[in-house]
C-alpha cells in the first residue's frame, strides 16, 4: 500500500518535472500572440481603408487577399500550425485545395452567361428601365416589385 | 511478499512506459498524454474541414450570384452598417487572442487566468451576438428580408415593424437571469468552484446587452446621418447631388453653389422635420451615393432579395457556430474552474480554440464579402 502512494508521488513528480520542457506543449509567447492580434486589427483597418476607394474589378481581390493574410495569420500563429504535426496541415491545406476546386468549378463558365445579365448603369434613370421578358407568359417583369 | 514485488514491479513498468497507471484524465485506450492529444487534434481538424467545405457551398452560391449581378451587392451592401461589421470583427479578433491565451495558461497551469481568458472569450461572443441582434432587428424592421419577403425599399409604403429586437432578445434575458441567479447561489454558499462557474457566465450574459446597447447607439448614428441625408436627397437636387453619408456634408455638398449654402441646409432640415411631422416613415431609404433614383432593377425580391437571403444565411449560420462555441466554451469553465488542465492534459481547450480560430477564420471572410461593397 505505502508503495501504490510512492509511485502515485512518483508519477506526480515526474509530472512536475516535466513542467520544465511543458511535455509536448508548447506554449506561445505573449509578445507573439499580441502582436499576431495587432497585425490583425492594422489588416481589419486596412481593408475597411481600402474599401473607400472604387478599385472596380480590383477591389475583390484587394479584399480577398488581405482576407487570405488574416486568415493565414490565424491559422498560423493561433492555431499554431506552425508548430504543429505536418499531417494536420497536409489535412486542413487539402480542404482548401478541394474548395478552391469547388468553386473555380463552378465559376469556370459564368462568363459564358455574361450577355444574358440585366446591367444598366449606363441607363438614365428616366428612361423606363430594360427588363427580361417572363418566360413563361411573355410579360415584362416588372421594374419594381410590390411591397 | 508477492504482493509488494507485485507493486514493485507496477512501479518500474510505470516509469518504463506509463502503461498500467492511468491518470484520470488518460482515456485508457491512449499509451500516453502524448498520443491522446494528438488523436485528439487530428479529430477536430477533420471537423474543421468539413465545416470548410460547409460554409464553402454558402460562399459559392455567393461567389455565383455576385458573379451574374455585380450591382445587386453594390446597391445591397450599402444597406449593411459597415462601422458594426468593423467593431464585430474586432471583437472577435480579441476573443481569438483570449482563446490562444487561454490555451497558454492552460498550458502553463494558470487556473485563474485560464477562467479569466475563457470568460473574456465568452463575453466577446456575446457582444458579437448583441451587436448582431441590432443589425438582424433593424433590417427587419425596414423590410430587408430574404427571398420574396424584401420589401423594396425607397417606396415607404410599408409601415415599421417594432418589436424585432425585444423579441430576439427574449432568450439573451431568461439566460442572463437564469445565470444572476445561479451567481447569487454561488456568492451565497461561498463556494469557490460556482463562483468562479457563474462570473463568467453573467459577465457574458451583460455582454450580450451591453453589445446590444452599443449596436443601438452606432445603428442610430448611422440611421442619423442617412437619414438626414436621404430626406435631403429626396427633397433638395444639389444635397443630394453629393451627399455623403457623413454629418458635416452639407455644407460641403453645396459647395459648388456656395451662395445657396444656407438655404440649401434649412430647407433639407425643414423637408425632413416636415416628414417628420406628417408621420413619414424615417426609414425611406435613399442610397447617399447614387446620384440619380434608379436601383429600380435591382431594388426587388428576385435581385436584392435573394442577396438577403444569402446574407441571412451565411451570417445566421455564422451565428449558430458562435452559439455553439458558447455552449463549449462554458463547459471549458466548467473544468477550467475545476482546475483539470495541466500541461499533460489541455486538448480540450486547444481543440475548443482551435473551433474558435476556424468561426474568426469565417468571419475575416464574410466581413469584407458583405460589408465593404463599393
Amino acid at each position: 500500500m505505502a508503495q501504490t502512494t510512492t509511485s502515485e508521488h512518483n508519477h506526480d513528480a515526474h509530472a512536475g518535472h516535466g513542467h520544465h520542457e511543458h511535455g509536448f506543449s508548447h506554449p506561445m509567447p505573449i509578445w507573439m500572440l499580441l502582436s499576431v492580434f495587432f497585425a490583425l486589427l492594422f489588416l481589419t483597418g486596412l481593408t475597411v481603408f481600402q474599401a473607400q476607394f472604387d478599385l472596380g474589378n480590383a477591389e475583390i481581390w484587394a479584399s480577398l487577399t488581405i482576407a487570405t493574410i488574416k486568415a493565414a495569420l490565424v491559422i498560423l500563429f493561433f492555431m499554431h500550425l506552425l508548430w504543429d504535426k505536418p499531417l494536420n496541415a497536409i489535412v486542413i491545406l487539402g480542404s482548401l485545395i478541394f474548395v478552391a476546386l469547388f468553386l473555380g468549378f463552378t465559376l469556370m463558365d459564368a462568363e459564358g452567361y455574361r450577355e444574358n445579365l440585366i446591367y444598366n448603369s449606363t441607363i438614365e434613370a428616366s428612361q423606363p428601365v430594360v427588363v427580361p421578358v417572363d418566360p413563361i407568359t411573355g410579360a415584362a417583369v416588372p421594374a419594381v416589385a410590390a411591397p | 511478499m508477492t504482493a509488494i514485488q507485485e507493486n514493485l514491479a507496477h512501479v518500474v513498468d510505470d516509469h518504463a512506459d506509463h502503461h498500467h497507471e492511468h491518470p484520470s484524465w488518460l482515456a485508457h485506450h491512449f499509451d500516453d498524454a502524448e498520443q491522446q492529444y494528438d488523436s485528439g487534434k487530428l479529430g477536430m481538424w477533420l471537423f474543421l474541414v468539413t465545416e470548410v467545405l460547409f460554409f464553402s457551398g454558402m460562399f459559392c452560391a455567393y461567389a455565383l450570384y455576385r458573379n451574374r449581378n455585380p450591382e445587386v451587392f453594390e446597391f445591397c451592401s450599402s444597406f449593411l452598417n459597415e462601422k458594426l461589421g468593423a467593431i464585430n470583427t474586432g471583437v472577435l479578433l480579441f476573443s481569438s487572442l483570449t482563446m490562444a491565451w487561454a490555451v497558454r495558461a492552460a498550458q502553463l497551469r494558470q487556473h485563474q487566468l485560464l477562467v479569466g481568458m475563457l470568460g473574456a472569450t465568452l463575453g466577446c461572443a456575446a457582444i458579437f451576438l448583441g451587436v448582431k441582434a441590432v443589425e438582424y432587428s433593424h433590417k427587419m424592421e425596414i423590410g430587408l428580408l430574404p427571398g420574396k419577403l424584401y420589401v423594396a425599399q425607397l417606396d415607404g409604403a410599408h409601415g415599421p415593424h417594432k418589436g424585432y429586437l425585444e423579441f430576439i432578445c427574449t432568450v439573451p434575458a431568461i439566460v442572463t437571469a437564469l445565470c444572476a441567479f445561479y451567481a447569487i447561489y454561488a456568492f451565497a454558499t461561498k463556494s469557490l468552484f460556482h463562483q468562479r462557474v457563474a462570473g463568467p457566465m453573467l459577465v457574458a450574459g451583460l455582454c450580450f446587452f451591453g453589445g446590444v446597447g452599443l449596436g443601438q447607439y452606432l445603428e442610430a448614428q448611422e440611421e442619423a446621418s442617412k437619414g438626414h441625408g436621404g430626406h435631403a436627397a429626396g427633397h433638395e437636387h444639389h444635397a443630394m447631388v453629393d451627399g455623403h453619408v457623413d454629418h458635416g456634408s452639407h455644407e460641403h455638398a453645396a459647395a459648388p453653389e456656395s451662395v445657396h449654402a444656407a438655404e440649401t441646409k434649412t430647407a433639407a432640415e425643414i423637408a425632413a422635420s416636415a416628414a417628420t411631422a406628417m408621420g413619414g416613415t424615417p426609414n425611406v431609404y435613399v442610397s447617399p451615393t447614387e446620384l440619380k433614383t434608379p436601383n429600380a432593377d435591382v431594388n426587388q425580391r428576385s435581385m436584392a432579395g435573394l442577396f438577403f437571403s444569402i446574407y441571412y444565411c451565411m451570417t445566421g449560420v455564422h451565428a449558430i457556430h458562435i452559439i455553439g462555441g458558447m455552449i463549449v466554451i462554458t463547459w471549458l469553465i466548467v473544468k477550467a474552474a475545476r482546475e483539470e488542465f495541466h500541461e499533460q492534459y489541455f486538448g480540450p481547450v486547444d481543440n475548443v480554440g482551435l473551433y474558435w480560430h476556424l468561426v474568426d477564420f469565417i468571419w475575416i471572410y464574410l466581413f469584407p464579402l458583405l460589408y465593404l461593397i463599393t
